[in-house]
């Protein structure tokens, strides 16, 4: 691995950028290295290992039982990047994907990115994009206030930096990595209160078809494991129906709504999780073709058998592709780099498709009994779309539930496009990122219609904010000076 | 508000300010997780309500950890590395063009 940490030292183009060093990322850069791809690894966080594997290099967590062997493993898939001869520039922020100018008949890329306060454009001929999944945005009541966290920032805050919760905490939402949180923050010291499950009972009846395969799936056992061990120690509670964060300028409790029941508990932190989707804005910026996915609930971009997107040149690997955990993800990054290797002339169709068996077998094994998963834990439609006109659902711009359903239905607003002329959600700093799902869901509820219907966000480079400074100091190309004159 | 695990592998301190209060962080964690573990309940206030938020994702993507650091306003404190002697402080609503050169 060649560690860039300065924008300088970038070169004018490479073969390959890969963008994201989760598992996805880190396997795709490593498989094109030792293929002799010329590849560039980059990746906003400082350490590689991306959310799931977060800090596996440096964390300061000691006790190995805390994080679990599963995140252990993160190690592996590092050290195999570092081991490569890729090219690596960590705390570097990707902002733009457009076409190459200095390639006159196409097929090449001008991207631009941000490290340390300066930005550049480079050239990059193959693009895999391996940004992975975010949580999906649970908004109710109070959800801005501090002391209101994801679950996963709580993991990520463990990983990282070895801090858990002071105080009384409080989990709640729906799916397995509810269950591994609650383990893995009770394992390093927490005091959780309550760990609060907003599953559907009805999904129940909806997964079941799906169990058989599930009964034969590497997730069975694990997940009986964590569920076993967290139900065993700590106070659950199931059948939630509502939840609104309360307190003034902090949280002060949550109340939480069963059946026709209402209770309150006092807690000083509130972890919300609601699953995860894949985060779309990088890839839906660059022009890629997305559907929306019925069974995972969540838009997802049109990807070919070797994960090539509508663009040609662009693939998408990893949970970012459709979610399928850390293992589909490292799997999905090497077909990609295959994929990658061979339409950059380092291999012929039959070699690629030689080497890609045995990896698309381990994929299928590795995402048997997912739709189970994904049946069993699709969130309540009160969660999707909520119920409160109150409830912040852009937190950036502060735009209400109450106001998207009037903006629909009383004004006739049917798309988040037009939705975002009205009342600017979707146009602060997080770009739609934490309201663009329950935009699109309300619109869809309130008209009658499907959020496949309805649509997404059209999004805009820079995907990432930059600063005026850095594109003023950007190094002119020929090609830049010679648009200005013209 | 957070606290360190009992056997966390102790990291350099490094000295740092929060709106001009002197504290301190260890050297590995970002500019949130440091002002977390500092208990440090919020980070900014909003520019449409001015109601106070606090650190809500720690991966990049709410923008709600937005901070003030050495000057410059608009930083997503979860993805900055703290470092020695930073000067750190609540981002009141927008950015403001006197804090470009703070």
């Amino acid at each position: 691995m060649k560690a860039v940490t300065a924008i300088d030292q970038l070169a004018e183009s490479y073969d390959l950028v890969v963008v994201g060093a989760g598992p996805a990322g880190l396997s795709a850069a490593a498989r094109a290295a030792e293929l002799g791809v010329n590849v560039l690894l980059v990746d906003e966080n400082p350490a590689p290992g991306g959310q799931i594997y977060r800090a596996v290099t440096m964390t300061p967590v000691t006790d190995r039982n805390v994080l679990g062997t599963d995140y252990w493993r993160g190690a592996e898939i590092v050290a195999r990047f570092e081991r490569s001869q890729a090219s690596y520039a960590g705390s570097c922020t990707l902002w733009s994907i457009g076409p190459d100018a200095a390639v006159p008949e196409g097929g090449g890329f001008e991207i631009g990115l941000s490290l340390d306060g300066r930005a550049r454009l480079i050239g990059a001929r193959q693009l895999i994009l391996a940004t992975g999944a975010q949580e999906r945005p649970f908004p109710i009541p109070g959800w801005t206030l501090p002391g209101v966290m994801t679950a996963g920032a709580a993991q990520i805050a463990l990983k990282s930096a070895a801090i858990v919760p002071a105080g009384r905490t409080v989990i709640a939402g729906c799916g397995p990595l509810l269950y591994l949180l609650a383990g893995q923050l009770a394992a390093a010291g927490a005091e959780i209160v309550a760990v609060l499950d907003t599953t559907p009972r009805s999904n129940w009846l909806k997964a079941a078809a799906a169990l058989p395969n599930f009964l034969r799936s590497p997730y069975l056992a694990k997940g009986l494991r964590l569920m076993a061990k967290a139900r065993r120690s700590l106070r659950f509670v199931g059948g939630v129906t509502g939840l609104a964060a309360e307190g003034a300028g902090k949280l002060a409790a949550v109340r939480v709504e069963r059946g026709g029941s209402i209770t309150t508990i006092a807690c000083d932190t509130l972890l919300l999780h609601q699953g995860v989707i894949p985060g779309v804005n990088l890839s839906n910026a660059a022009g890629c073709a997305h559907d929306f996915d019925t069974v995972q609930h969540c838009w997802v971009p049109r990807l070919d058998d070797w994960l090539t997107s509508s663009v040609p040149g662009i693939a998408v690997a990893g949970d970012g592709a459709g979610i399928g955990g850390a293992e589909s993800a490292a799997l999905r990054g090497e077909v990609a780099a295959l994929s990658a290797a061979h339409r950059l002339g380092r291999f012929d169709a039959r070699e690629r498709d030689r080497e890609a068996e045995p990896l698309r077998a381990k994929l299928v094994r590795a995402l048997h009994g997912r739709r189970f998963l994904d049946l069993l834990y699709r969130p309540a439609p009160q969660f999707l779309a909520p119920r409160q006109d109150e409830t912040i659902i852009c937190r950036c711009e502060e735009v209400t539930a109450g106001q998207v359903r009037d903006t629909a239905t009383r004004l006739g607003v049917t798309g988040p496009n037009q939705m975002k002329a009205f009342l600017r959600c979707g146009m602060g700093p997080c770009q739609g990122r934490l309201c663009g799902p329950t935009v699109v869901e309300l619109i869809a509820e309130a008209n009658g219609t499907t959020p496949a219907e309805v649509g997404y966000y059209r999004l805009r480079p820079p995907v990432k904010p930059v600063t005026l400074a850095e594109l003023a100091a950007l190094p002119q190309s020929e090609a830049a000076v010679k648009a200005v004159v013209r | 508000m957070f606290r360190s695990m009992r056997d966390a592998k102790a990291g350099a301190r490094l000295s740092f300010t929060f709106d001009g209060r002197p504290l301190t962080g260890r050297e590995g964690d970002t500019v949130t997780a440091s002002l977390l573990a500092n208990g440090v309940t919020a980070c900014r206030e909003t520019p449409v309500s001015g109601v106070p938020r606090a650190p809500y994702c720690l991966m990049g993507v709410c923008f709600d950890c937005l901070v003030v650091i050495d000057g410059i306003g608009n930083r997503q404190g979860c993805l900055v590395p703290l470092r020695e002697g930073m000067r750190i402080e609540t981002q009141h609503g927008r950015r403001q063009p006197e804090e470009v050169y703070g």
